[in-house]
This record gives C-alpha cells, sequence and structure tokens, in this order.
C-alpha cells in the first residue's frame, strides 16, 4: 500500500464575477484525505461548502472560475486534466451523490436504464453482466424485488427509494472517493438514518474515502472521522469528530448553541450575531 | 370546563376518493402549543389544512374556538385562526411589496389604520422598517419566513396553524424563528398547533404531541416523552430512535455553559 493521501487539495479558490467585481465563494482552502477517511463538511448556507464539493470534480461552470495550487487525487493533478481526461475521472474514481433525487434522476428512463449507463459509459460489458451487476448493485442498496425496481421510473419510486437508486448508480463503477452533498436534506428522518447507515457501510465494506458535505453537525459528526466547519467560504475549524463538542471557535459555537435539543429546557435559543458580515 | 382552542372529533378527510386521514381527535387547550409529528405521508399537514379550510373534503367536527366549523372559507373564522406555511420562497406572492401582502388581510376585512398597523407589526416579528416596501426576492429565507408570520398575525388571530415553519431554513436562522414565535406566543397569549418532524424542535416549542402515522394518530404524549423516550406505541418509540433520541447512548453534543447572556 502506497502512504500518499487519497486527495490533497491546498489553496482552492472559487470566484464568480460580478457587475462589482469578483467576488470569491471559497477563499484559499486546503484540506488532504487519507484513503478510507470520512471527512465532513459543515457550514451554513452560502459558506461554500457545496463549491468544495463540486470544485474538487472541476464541476464549477463559467462564469465561474476555479484555482487551486494543488488538487491532486491519488497521484494525479486534477487541475491539469482536460475535460475529456475529467469524465473519466468522474463517476469511475470520484462520485457524487446530490440532495434531491427528484432533481438528480431522469425521469424519462427507467432506473435499471440509469444505473446501467453509469456502468456502460466507464467499462465495456456483455448485456447480460451488465444486468447482474444492475440488479446486484439494486440489492446491496437494500431494494426489495430489484427486477421490478428496475424496470420503474423514478416517479413510480419514494423520496427515500430514489436516493438509494442515486447511491447504487454513484457506487457501481466502484469510485475510490464518495461526494455526498447533503444526501439526506429532502428525505424524512426515519429515512435518513436508512440512508446514511447504508453509505457508511458501503463506504467501509469497500475501502472508498468519503467527504459528507451538510448543514446537521450533529449529523456528520456521527457518521465522520474529522469535521471542516466553514463560514464565509473559509475553514474557520477542524476537528476530529468526537471532540465537536469541545469546538472552540465562536462560529462553531454558535451552531452548536443554535440547536434545540432532544431535552431542551432554555427559553431561548442563542443567535448567532450576525454583525460580523455573515448575512442571511 | 373551558372550551378547548382547537377541537377534532372523528375526523377523516379525503382528496377525491383516497382517504388521507381516518378517526383523528384531540383537543389543543387555549394558550398551549400542541404538535403533530410524523413522516412525510402521515397525513400531519393535511390536518392543518382541512382545519384551514383547504382540504374541504372531510367528515366529523371540527371547532376552533368553540364554534364549529364549515366547509368553505369563512370570515369570521380566518379572524380567529391563521396559517404559516412551511416554505418562505414558495409562499409570498412574488411581485407584490411586503407592504401590499400584509395589507391585505386588512383589507379585506376592512379594518382601518392600516399603515400604522403594518409598522407595529413589522416592528413586532423583528423586521426593520426599510423592508416595507421591498419585494420578497431581495429578502434572505429568514426574513421572509418573518413576513409570513407577521401577515398571519396581521388580524390578531388567536390560534396559529404552523406547518413546518422552519424546516426549510439553516439551524442558526431556525433558531431565530423559533425564538419569534415563542416571543409572540407568549406576548399575545396565543394557541399553536404546529407540523414538524423534527422532535427536537417539538421539545423547545411545544407542551404535548401527538404522533400520526399511515392518516392515523398512534399516540398522545407529553413532551417530557421527549426527555426519557416515555412512548406507549412502538412506531413513536422508532421515531425517536431515527431522531438520535436515545438517552444514555447518545453524547449530548451542546455543551451545557452556552446560556445567552440575553
Amino acid at each position: 500500500m502506497n502512504e500518499t493521501p487519497l486527495l490533497e487539495v491546498e489553496d482552492l479558490r472559487v470566484s464568480f464575477a460580478t457587475p462589482n467585481g469578483p467576488v470569491e465563494v471559497v477563499k484559499g482552502l486546503s484540506f488532504t484525505l487519507g484513503r478510507e477517511e470520512r471527512l465532513g463538511i459543515v457550514g451554513e448556507s452560502g459558506s461554500g461548502k457545496s463549491m468544495t464539493g463540486r470544485s474538487i470534480l472541476r464541476l464549477i461552470r463559467a462564469p465561474g472560475k476555479q484555482t487551486a495550487k494543488t488538487l491532486r487525487f491519488d497521484g494525479l493533478d486534477l487541475m491539469a486534466q482536460g475535460n475529456r481526461q475529467m469524465r473519466k475521472v468522474r463517476g469511475a474514481r470520484i462520485s457524487m451523490i446530490m440532495q434531491d433525487p427528484k432533481f438528480s434522476l431522469n425521469p424519462v428512463m427507467t432506473i435499471g436504464e440509469q444505473i446501467a449507463e453509469a456502468l456502460r459509459v466507464h467499462e465495456r460489458l456483455p448485456r447480460r453482466d451488465l444486468r447482474a451487476r444492475v440488479i446486484e448493485m439494486l440489492t446491496s442498496v437494500r431494494i426489495n424485488d430489484p427486477g421490478r425496481v428496475a424496470r420503474m421510473y423514478p416517479h413510480e419510486v419514494s423520496g427515500g427509494m430514489g436516493q438509494r437508486v442515486m447511491i447504487a448508480m454513484m457506487l457501481i463503477p466502484r469510485p475510490q472517493l464518495l461526494i455526498a452533498d447533503e444526501p439526506t436534506s429532502a428525505l424524512d428522518v426515519s429515512v435518513q438514518a436508512q440512508v446514511l447507515d447504508l453509505i457508511e457501510e458501503l463506504v467501509t465494506g469497500n475501502g472508498m474515502g468519503l467527504i459528507l458535505i451538510s448543514h446537521d453537525l450533529n449529523l456528520v459528526a456521527r457518521y465522520c472521522d474529522r469535521i471542516l466547519v466553514m463560514n464565509g467560504g473559509e475553514v474557520v475549524e477542524a476537528c476530529a469528530a468526537q471532540r465537536l463538542h469541545e469546538a472552540s471557535h465562536p462560529y462553531t459555537r454558535g451552531l452548536l448553541a443554535a440547536q434545540p435539543r432532544m431535552e431542551e429546557t432554555r427559553d431561548e435559543l442563542p443567535v448567532l450575531d450576525r454583525s460580523g458580515g455573515a448575512g442571511t | 370546563m373551558t372550551i378547548p382552542a382547537i377541537s377534532l372529533k372523528d375526523v377523516d378527510i379525503s382528496y377525491g376518493d383516497t382517504r388521507v386521514v381516518r378517526d383523528v381527535s384531540f383537543d389543543v387547550a387555549l394558550g398551549e402549543s400542541f404538535a403533530l409529528v410524523g413522516e412525510s405521508g402521515s397525513g400531519k399537514s393535511t390536518v392543518l389544512k382541512a382545519i384551514a379550510g383547504l382540504a374541504p373534503e372531510w367528515t366529523g367536527e371540527i371547532s376552533v374556538l368553540g364554534k364549529s366549523r364549515g366547509h368553505g372559507m369563512d370570515r369570521a373564522f380566518s379572524e380567529n385562526c391563521q396559517m404559516v406555511f412551511q416554505d418562505p420562497y414558495a409562499s409570498l406572492h412574488p411581485r407584490k411589496t411586503i407592504d401590499t401582502v400584509l395589507n391585505e388581510p386588512l383589507a379585506i376585512h376592512g379594518i382601518g389604520r392600516r399603515s400604522e398597523k403594518v409598522i407595529e407589526m413589522l416592528a413586532a416579528v423583528g423586521l426593520d422598517r426599510r423592508f416595507r416596501f421591498r419585494f420578497p426576492h431581495q429578502l434572505s429565507g429568514g426574513q421572509r419566513q418573518r413576513v409570513a408570520i407577521a401577515r398571519a398575525l396581521m388580524l390578531e388571530p388567536r390560534v396559529m396553524l404552523l406547518d413546518e415553519p422552519t424546516s426549510a431554513l439553516d439551524v442558526s436562522v431556525q433558531a431565530e424563528i423559533l425564538n419569534l414565535l415563542k416571543r409572540l406566543r407568549r406576548e399575545q397569549g396565543l394557541t399553536y398547533l404546529m407540523v414538524t418532524h423534527n422532535l427536537p424542535v417539538v421539545s423547545f416549542m411545544c407542551d404535548r404531541m401527538a404522533v400520526m402515522n399511515k392518516g392515523r394518530i398512534v399516540e398522545i404524549a407529553p413532551k417530557t416523552a421527549l426527555y426519557d423516550g416515555g412512548f406507549a406505541d412502538p412506531y413513536s418509540r422508532e421515531l425517536y430512535a431515527a431522531s438520535g433520541g436515545n438517552p444514555g447512548a447518545e453524547p449530548d453534543m451542546v455543551a451545557p455553559a452556552t446560556k445567552d447572556p440575553a
């Protein structure tokens, strides 16, 4: 086994041009992700956490601009890759699960075809093997009667099932790194836990790296090893997940305190001070 | 016995031929804050809609402040009972200014002193005066939800129906809106019926809750059940466990020393 980290990011910047000059939404982010490590990125809307996830796959569309001193995945310099080479990385080696299965699945293709397509783009397989892999994948994301579900269209399945289909599609080419951008915020609490347990099981079972992007601190703390807290495009705090409650930065403390608890006794929830410029 | 603020007896609600809510009965006392919790599709929002008159196909008995409710729109009713919707990005008219939005209920009910009332209400929900003539797209999600709450309060109702008022908002903004709702309830003596799937929010806001599953109420429990997991029904316990409520097992993520001095 080699000891290089799976992903190295140094001084990552994403900016958008506006009439008032460029606005940086990610301001010089640096981190490394080890093999089989699970990293959580937490922040409010507009903190730049989703842009960070997308920029790893070089998915920032013009007029957005992305620069980085280093963006290296498994020894491969992602910044130096052309579009065509990036397409070989996306899906096959790094995959991304999006927020809402309703908007991310193709409504006019059956679920089976969509999952098979994800595989066919990267591997040449006889049709029978292809079908077997799809059924096997659907079974592993715990869909009962995978043969029937493969013939269904996205509108015929529930949100939780749709998200499991997305996971199946993203994992079928057996990537080394999975980026999950708010994978459960469109789902019910009871289904949320199931989907995250499934992601965790598949990630650890296959020796993948995971970047979990979410606004929910407790959820990230439960499923990750390490946490980056972002605010205004910068990392304000990095800590191990178990030590989240010892976090020292006022922003992290504020976020933690603003959450109602199951055993709530406070009369009023403390509110973040917005005078620092982080407007909502 | 005093009259309950909201009372439902054997209410069934249908959309067309599909019956989505069956046999729902509960009473909410005056000044109480009551929650309906459950997964999506459990019928909790439909119950609110039926009370508000937005789901007219129901049978049984619904009464608010002692007056039983008809199936249509009812002017006297809306003076007493108003609703706040889930998504502040969808519930405000994009081409009407905040001033117009807040004036409309007053105009419909023929109430005078409108300008003063709008200014008072903006102050009550913690919005600066300069927002009065802005459009919804110039406001953030939290500010929009404040406008939606202000709109519901314009007629000085005594009962508020809240449909997931904070689920579309960030944690820190959610805290602001929850504080606001709590303060308004205390100041104006309001009764809340709140739909949510977030149990910690119930713990902060409500006194009692009804757990719904597949269109039925499976259990009505006091808020203290959230402290010790004292639910009787297996479904409620499952929901409680899925929300991370598992006394003893889950370390409390929030350190105790963060009490806000305000």
